[in-house]
């Protein structure tokens, strides 16, 4: 079953912890509860986003640097 | 100067947005300019778009795709029949590709020359200019230092406490402080590390570190020939180096050390022939009275306002024409000080729950008569999460300084701004603060006082 990981805050997305760092989750990983998945940045500042759920084969339904709204889906794990 | 050319009639395109738009459109506005509005996917129904005569959408909602996009901006402003790029504070007002681009699109730019902003833009660069002015710098490297060991050794020649900044830098990444030898020699090459992450450029510098120092600055106009200042401002109040309330004049100056200090500024301004409107920074030893130059920013502030309740004098009018090739429309001595302005930055943050930024939906916003309210927010205006969380900026002109704060615990107990935790609860305590109130603050005053008077919800 899928699980859908939604975003707390509204802002700008990002899979990485910098511009040339690896994503802190790789496509198709398996993650646990707690996992930060990524960073959302409000009005400058940011805040980490951590699975609310564990799974495997994670799918982002949010690209890199691009706009969430608060309750967006992230990404959905199995 | 010859060629200057009435800015009435011709297109001004705001290269920004948030209040600072709105502010720039009201001056281009009263000139007679057509006011062309960038504008962001997220930016759509901002205020600024709506006072525009055109819009333009210059990509999606993260700035970097859009604002900070500088061949985009420039596209769009060519595009749109512009005259002239206003390129506002932040995002790319500070860009020097950005101006020469704009330049060479055949448009004017509201600013001074890429090359201006290069050299002003580069601590070392900068710090060199000033020296060659006769301007004071705060005692230390004489640009940038080669390795470890050279740092240890300028230091020590400086005295302790010192601090290691990037060369490249800005925000206060890479900057360490150290009271010793041995702190020097641990902190050292995470300064480096971090300079090198943040600017790609690891570059170092180090100077003597001022204790309980003032920031305080010089708002400078130039035509490229000529310069003058438009006096001081006091920006001593800052959270994470963000200025939060901001002064004009300085209290507590002498007027020698005022004179000396703004005749100084228009030295440095002249000697890089500087073109618009340019500030100033420096540190102010009270104990001392000595002031010594940080930076140059290279653009409109902020914080302009005070400067204009003071004076009289229209900043961002005055750097449009300037823009079209007019002298500057003011000598010195037309330049006066009058009365005391305080300005009150008001953020979409919750002051009670560690300034948490907010973007809520504005609702029942009310502003006092007579109290200069700059800002974007409109009843209604949802205010996007991807930008500035600055959303207004409460301004009060007043005899003294003693009236200014009166002036401003009024004007902050009668804005109500609706849907939002916003800092206008920081403003009212800090107007009311005996330690505000005689001037015994420092760069380093906001933080722990916060931490001593926790502001509760509103």
């Amino acid at each position: 079953m899928a699980t859908e990981l939604r975003s707390p805050l509204p802002g700008t997305f990002y899979r990485k912890p910098s511009p040339d760092a690896d994503p802190f989750v790789a496509d198709g990983a398996t993650v646990a509860e707690g996992d930060v998945i990524g960073l959302v940045e409000v009005m400058k500042t940011f805040h980490e986003v951590k699975a609310e759920a564990g799974g495997a084969n994670i799918a982002f339904q949010i690209e890199n640097e691009s706009p969430v709204m608060a309750g967006a889906v992230i990404a959905v794990v199995e | 100067m010859s060629g200057a050319v009435d800015p009435a009639g011709k297109a001004l395109f705001i290269a920004n947005r948030g209040e600072i738009a709105v502010r720039i459109n009201r001056a281009a506005k009263a000139l007679g300019m057509e006011v062309v509005q960038a504008h962001s996917d997220a930016d759509a129904d901002m205020l600024a778009v709506r006072l525009a005569d055109r819009a333009v959408n210059v990509g999606p909602a993260p700035a970097k795709q859009s604002y900070l996009d500088v061949d985009r901006m420039v596209a769009a402003a060519v595009e749109a029949g512009a005259d002239a790029v206003h390129p506002g504070y932040g995002f790319l007002a500070e860009n020097a590709r950005f101006a020469d681009a704009v330049e060479a699109a055949g448009m004017r730019f509201v600013g001074p020359t890429g090359d201006t902003i290069s050299r002003m833009g580069d601590k070392v660069a900068a710090r060199e200019a000033a020296q060659a002015a006769k301007v004071p710098t705060v005692p230390g490297s004489d640009g940038r230092v080669a390795d470890d060991a050279a740092l240890a050794e300028v230091a020590a020649r400086v005295g302790f406490p010192v601090m290691v900044k990037a060369a490249a830098g800005g925000g206060g990444r890479g900057i360490r402080v150290a009271e010793d030898s041995e702190e020097l020699a641990r902190l050292a090459p995470q300064a480096r590390a971090e300079a090198e992450a943040a600017f790609g450029d690891g570059g170092l510098y180090v100077e003597r570190l001022v204790r309980d120092a003032r920031h305080v600055e010089v708002q400078v106009m130039g035509d490229g020939a000529r310069a003058i200042h438009v006096f001081e401002r006091e920006c001593s109040l800052q959270r994470r180096r963000q200025k939060v309330w901001e002064e004009a004049p300085a209290f507590g100056l002498r007027e020698e050390v005022r004179q000396a200090l703004c005749s100084a500024s228009v030295r440095l301004a002249e000697a890089v022939s500087y073109r618009g409107a340019g500030t100033l920074e420096y540190l102010y030893d009270p104990r001392t009275e000595e002031y010594f130059f940080l930076e140059m920013n290279t653009r409109i502030q902020v914080e302009h306002p005070v400067t204009e309740m003071v004076t009289g004098v229209d900043l961002v009018a005055e750097m449009i024409r300037i823009a079209f090739g007019a002298p500057l429309s003011l000598r010195q001595e037309d330049v006066r000080l009058t009365g005391h302005a305080i300005e009150a930055r008001v953020n979409a943050e919750d002051p009670s729950k560690g300034f948490m930024p907010f973007p809520g939906v504005c609702s029942g916003l009310e502003v006092p008569e007579g109290v200069r309210f700059d800002t974007m927010l409109y009843d209604g205006y949802a205010i996007p999460p991807f930008y500035d969380s600055l959303i207004g900026k409460l301004i009060v002109h007043a005899e003294t300084r003693e009236a200014a704060l009166a002036a401003m615990r009024e004007a902050v107990a009668a804005t109500r701004i609706g849907g939002l935790p916003t800092t206008l609860p920081l403003h009212a305590a800090l107007a009311a603060d005996p330690d505000v109130a005689a001037g015994r603050i420092h760069t380093q005053f906001l933080e722990p006082w916060l931490e001593a008077n926790p502001i509760g919800p509103a």
